[in-house]
């Protein structure tokens, strides 16, 4: 018989979306001297809010603000009491976390079921983390002593808006660090609803800023002659060109960039999880991963049996309504991305590779993109090659493990890699061979507050996460 | 056999955990839980396994069975009425012009440790007494010694002393511990000729998990890919609520497919979930809540 | 008698193992410290850039695999071969200016950071690593590994410093393409025929001598380096190095050091590794 689920929508009325937002700066929130811009629902495109844009002036009244911050209150405050103030916001998100979970799927369009049971949780634990190293920072390894660098600029993007804001704010501000942050311009809501949790918590004014905007405004803040240290997860041609804006500074800078991971299947993997695996890879969150497996390098013995199972568990994948609790694939974030993603399906397919879809019915309005898998890629394939961020599979065989490896590694990227394999030593030798900062054998897309996690080569540098998170903030 | 069964793919089980939980957390509302209920009733061995069992509470168990809720006549009846073998004539005669078959549980239940010509004797006992239905236990034992042999013959002999009877084999899947052996007992008992495969017998905690029915489920989808035949599966002990229910159902629909959405290949071996799904199915026609003394103990 | 006419060393660059001249042909002339001609050192160019790096990435991979307490070795028998020719450096410091306690003890401090360094070799991944505890079913371990080829814009101290920017980027099993020290390059190839005789594989040390100015920036440019000290790089151009070094977002440490002789911390090796992490669940 045929099991159709019916509609279980997620009640939008736990958040109140009102109809336009300012910046934050100083604990207030105020107009912005840009202008404003709108935020979409990207699974029916309509306007949520209007988000008030930070212009140079602005820029400056936030640093400004970080400034006083860093040097009356938070710099001199001991780690101790820092510490509560950050176990205050964890324990605010999660009172609050099934509102920031629905306004993070309204706003960003991934399905309720991840931002309630991924985003949200991490968020929470990733300020309970970061709150514990507050007062044992002269444990960490760097030194008896170690000293925040200052005012932090951080730009983060909106494949991930809270959890990208929590990779950001809580080391910066655990380490003794204050921040100015932005948003990414299509994903504002939930880094201002946790300016409201700032104000919830009594943090200091100042201590974090946010700052709304474009690329323009983002520049602003990585410019500012102001700040000590720049944090960006994004692009790897936006992180290049950060890169060059602070050389010559003083500036500290770490960057979390782009990615083609490859996923490694070998002959003798548990199948069943495999398949898993590479679904959990590549179409978790629309594929809007940077550490996404995007390549799937399967072995030859295998490879029929292999995608047979792909495909067919591909058809169970629930695309739709963001805010359905049994959706797994939601909506694609902006008109921009969805066309991008479009651009480079379809060079795939010119490039001769092929196409595949498992049938599925997609909104009338609103980004939607089919989960897509293509076979026959070969790596000098775009599709191969360049980060598509969406739920695009690109799928290449291989027959020796020394091959495996060689095509996992042939890409200038180098954020992450699965291997699945039932033969530990196997599992081992191909870790310490693949030229990427987290290799999830037999397991994807994990994450986790003590966990270091950042890349290789032109993925960027740095760590977010783990001991090796406060690197970043410190100055060593 | 031991090769075959060790080519496998193994199963990883963080991952399997994971897959299972993922699929337990679907959210069914509304139309999509009412025709989960009553799928789920007409899915249910309704059983009865206690020493304590008598003729009399087998025939106000097949009374139940036919018609498990006087207040909604509408609601389906069961799958089947699984007892001891002793106690299928009793059953039989009680169930007769129902529709509905009558399991028995053979073979030395639930332990299976007596002599094979015993466990023979046992399922030619039930068969003889009308089971359409034979619930085998294997040799775990042997099993977990690499007698691979031996617990295979032994299907194979049990499903010859069951002539026209279903035979369902039960792994006890709490005692063989890994998801792996899941896995090869699954595709063993397949092989030896099981109709169905069930998890275990209600009597070794764990009983029916969520994953470890996945990999069943798995494994009979994998077993007509390779061989064209449909095999059933039945988890049983600790189902007790609705939601476990369709739990399963979800699992059934993903992993194995719409084809075993049937009572002909998926069975739920239980006994206080009918009441479960009695209740939930009256909230969901009246609108409240109901309450235990609503509905019939048996 | 007639007095015996020394024999002179000619001064050429070191690449994958070998002493090449540079490929353009020219030389520059080093003076002493009093402008007395000392020597005609090596002027590298561009393509002897691009050799010494593709020697460096064809030495990356098994010097990256040796296992560290072989790394070790390999730097503290640097050490002895160092210490075995003491005298020759003392003199070459001090025909470059230095007086002669002061070239002595330059020469000691050199020898004494390869074994500081050579004993970092199985230290690091201790202290730069982590095993992460996790919340959930997984084990979760993570270590440091090497960027790959550093490049390396050597200091003016010809000796100390060479060996203080050189030792902390191989140790841990980068391989390094190194510009040395423009006015006072002639250590730094005596130091190549120390690395040459320390079982230390060929092209995981690569020395340039030339002009800064033209060779660092091919090097900072060079997308298959991964990393970039510029710890000798004049003031004037460390921006431009900055940016051509976003190119391919190479690591880059930035000068600032002003007293080698200062015991190092880890933050030479730490510029130059990655992190890596990895996941794997725990089950039955």
């Amino acid at each position: 018989m045929d099991f159709e689920y019916a509609p279980a929508p997620e009640s939008r009325s736990v958040v109140d979306i009102r109809p336009s937002y300012g910046l934050f700066v100083d604990g207030e929130f105020t107009d912005g001297h840009g202008e404003p811009f709108k935020t979409l629902n990207p699974a029916d495109e309509e306007p949520l809010a209007e988000i008030a844009c930070a212009d140079a002036v602005d820029v400056d009244r936030a640093v400004a603000a970080a400034r006083r911050a860093y040097e009356r209150v938070w710099g001199p405050m001991p780690g101790r009491e820092r510490a509560k103030y950050l176990y205050r916001i964890a324990r605010i998100i999660q009172e609050r976390s099934r509102e920031l979970a629905v306004l993070e799927s309204i706003d960003n369009g991934k399905p309720i079921r991840e931002s309630r049971d991924v985003d949200v949780p991490l968020v929470a634990a990733h300020f309970f983390y970061y709150a514990g190293w507050a007062d044992k920072l002269g444990h960490a390894g760097f030194g008896a002593d170690p000293r925040p660098l200052g005012v932090a600029g951080q730009v983060i993007p909106w494949n991930f808006p809270l959890l990208m804001l929590a990779w950001k704010i809580a080391p910066a501000l655990a380490t003794g660090n204050t921040v100015v942050l932005k948003p990414a311009e299509t994903t504002p809501l939930t880094a201002l609803l946790f300016a409201e949790i700032c104000q919830q918590a009594e943090l200091p004014a100042g201590v974090v800023n946010i700052v709304t905007g474009a690329g323009e405004t983002g520049r602003l803040l990585v410019g500012h002659d102001g700040i000590d240290k720049v944090a960006f997860t994004g692009s790897t041609e936006v992180g290049k060109e950060i890169a060059r804006a602070v050389a010559g500074t003083r500036k500290r800078l770490t960057l979390e960039l782009g990615g083609k991971a490859a996923n490694i299947v070998f002959d003798d993997a548990p199948l069943d999880q495999a398949v898993e695996g590479v679904v959990n890879a590549i179409f978790f969150n629309q594929g809007h991963v940077c550490c996404a497996g995007s390549r799937l390098l399967v072995q030859e013995s295998v490879a029929d049996e292999l995608l047979g199972r792909l495909k067919r568990r591909m058809a169970t994948l629930r695309v739709g309504d963001p805010l359905d609790k049994n959706t797994d694939v939601g909506a694609i974030n902006s008109a921009e991305q969805l066309a991008k993603i479009r651009e480079l399906a379809d060079s795939g397919e010119s490039e001769g590779a092929e196409r595949w879809a498992p049938p599925c019915d997609l909104p009338q309005r609103g980004f939607w993109f089919a989960p897509t898998v293509f076979t026959g890629v070969a790596q000098s394939h775009r599709i191969a090659r360049e980060e598509i961020f969406g739920p695009v599979l690109s799928v290449l065989t291989f027959r020796t493990p020394d091959e495996a490896i060689e095509k996992a590694n042939n890409t200038p990227y180098g954020l992450s890699a699965g291997v699945w394999t039932e033969k530990g030593s196997r599992i081992l030798w191909a870790a310490e061979r693949l030229r990427a900062g987290v290799v999830w054998a037999n397991t994807f897309n994990k994450f986790d507050p003590a966990s270091p996690f950042g890349g290789y080569k032109e993925s960027g540098f740095g760590r977010e996460g783990g001991r090796h998170g406060l690197e970043a903030y410190l100055d060593v | 056999m031991r090769g075959f069964l060790q080519g496998l793919p193994g199963v990883d089980q963080v991952g399997a955990d994971e897959r299972a939980a993922r699929l337990g957390a679907r959210s069914i509302k509304t139309t999509a839980k009412a025709s989960a209920i009553d799928l789920a009733i007409s899915m249910v061995d309704l059983t009865t396994l206690e020493g304590a069992d008598t003729a009399g509470k087998v025939r106000a168990l097949c009374a139940k069975a036919v018609r498990p809720d006087p207040a909604q006549p509408d609601a389906p009846k069961v799958g089947a009425v699984c007892v001891y073998p002793d106690l299928v004539g009793v059953a039989v005669d009680a169930l007769r012009g129902s529709g509905i078959g009558v399991a028995s549980v053979a073979t030395a239940f639930p332990a299976g440790r007596a002599p094979l010509e015993a466990k023979l004797a046992d399922t030619r006992a039930a068969v003889a007494d009308g089971a359409s239905e034979i619930d085998m236990v294997i040799d775990r034992g042997a099993f977990l010694s690499g007698d691979l042999r031996k617990v295979y013959e032994e299907i194979v002999l049990t499903k010859e002393a069951c002539g026209d009877a279903h035979l369902k084999v039960i792994l006890e899947t709490g005692e063989l511990r890994t998801y792996d052996n899941v896995r090869r007992a699954s595709w063993l008992a397949m092989r030896a000729g099981a109709d169905f495969i069930k998890t275990s017998t209600g009597k070794v905690s764990p009983a029916a998990t969520l994953p470890v029915t996945m990999i069943m489920l798995e494994a009979v989808r994998d077993f007509r890919d390779a061989t064209g035949r449909t095999v059933g599966v039945k988890p049983a002990g600790g189902i007790r609520t609705t939601k476990d229910a369709i739990k399963y159902l979800v699992v059934v629909n993903e992993v194995a497919g719409p084809d075993w959405l049937t009572p002909e290949y998926f069975r739920l071996g239980a006994s206080s979930l009918l009441n479960d799904l009695l209740m939930q199915r009256r909230k969901l026609a009246t609108g409240v809540y109901s309450g235990p003394d609503h509905f019939t103990l048996d | 008698m007639s007095e015996r006419i020394g024999v002179r060393k000619t001064y050429k660059l070191y690449i994958g193992g070998a002493f090449p001249r540079s490929e353009s042909g020219r030389s520059y002339v080093v003076n002493d410290a009093k402008g007395r001609f000392l020597a005609n050192a090596s002027q590298a160019s561009r393509k002897d850039v691009r050799d010494a790096v593709v020697a460096a990435r064809k030495a990356f991979g098994g010097w990256s695999s040796r296992t560290a307490y072989n790394r070790g070795q390999i730097l503290y028998r640097i050490a002895e071969m160092l210490e075995g020719r003491r005298a020759q450096f003392v003199e070459e410091l001090r025909a470059a200016g230095a007086a002669k306690p002061a070239a002595a003890a330059e020469v000691d401090a050199a020898i004494d950071r390869w074994v500081w360094y050579a004993g970092w070799a199985d230290k690091i991944g201790a202290v730069a690593g982590n095993a992460n505890p996790v919340s959930g079913p997984f084990f979760n371990l993570s270590t440091p590994e090497p960027s790959g080829v550093v490049g390396i814009v050597a200091p003016d101290s010809a000796l100390l410093g060479l060996v203080s920017v050189v030792a902390p980027a191989i140790v841990t099993g980068n391989t390094a393409v190194v510009v040395a020290s423009e006015p006072a390059p002639l250590p730094a190839i005596t130091l190549a025929e120390v690395l040459a005789t320390s079982d230390l594989p060929g092209g995981v040390v690569n020395l340039l001598t030339g002009r800064r100015a033209e060779l660092a920036p091919w090097l900072a440019s060079h997308m298959d380096v991964n990393g970039i000290d510029l710890a000798g790089a004049p003031d004037d151009a460390v921006t431009d190095l900055e940016k051509a070094a976003a190119d391919n977002l190479k690591r880059v440490l930035r000068p600032g050091v002003a007293d080698w002789s200062a015991e190092p911390g880890v933050e030479r090796m730490t510029a130059f590794l990655e992190t890596k992490t990895v996941w794997h669940p725990v089950g039955v």
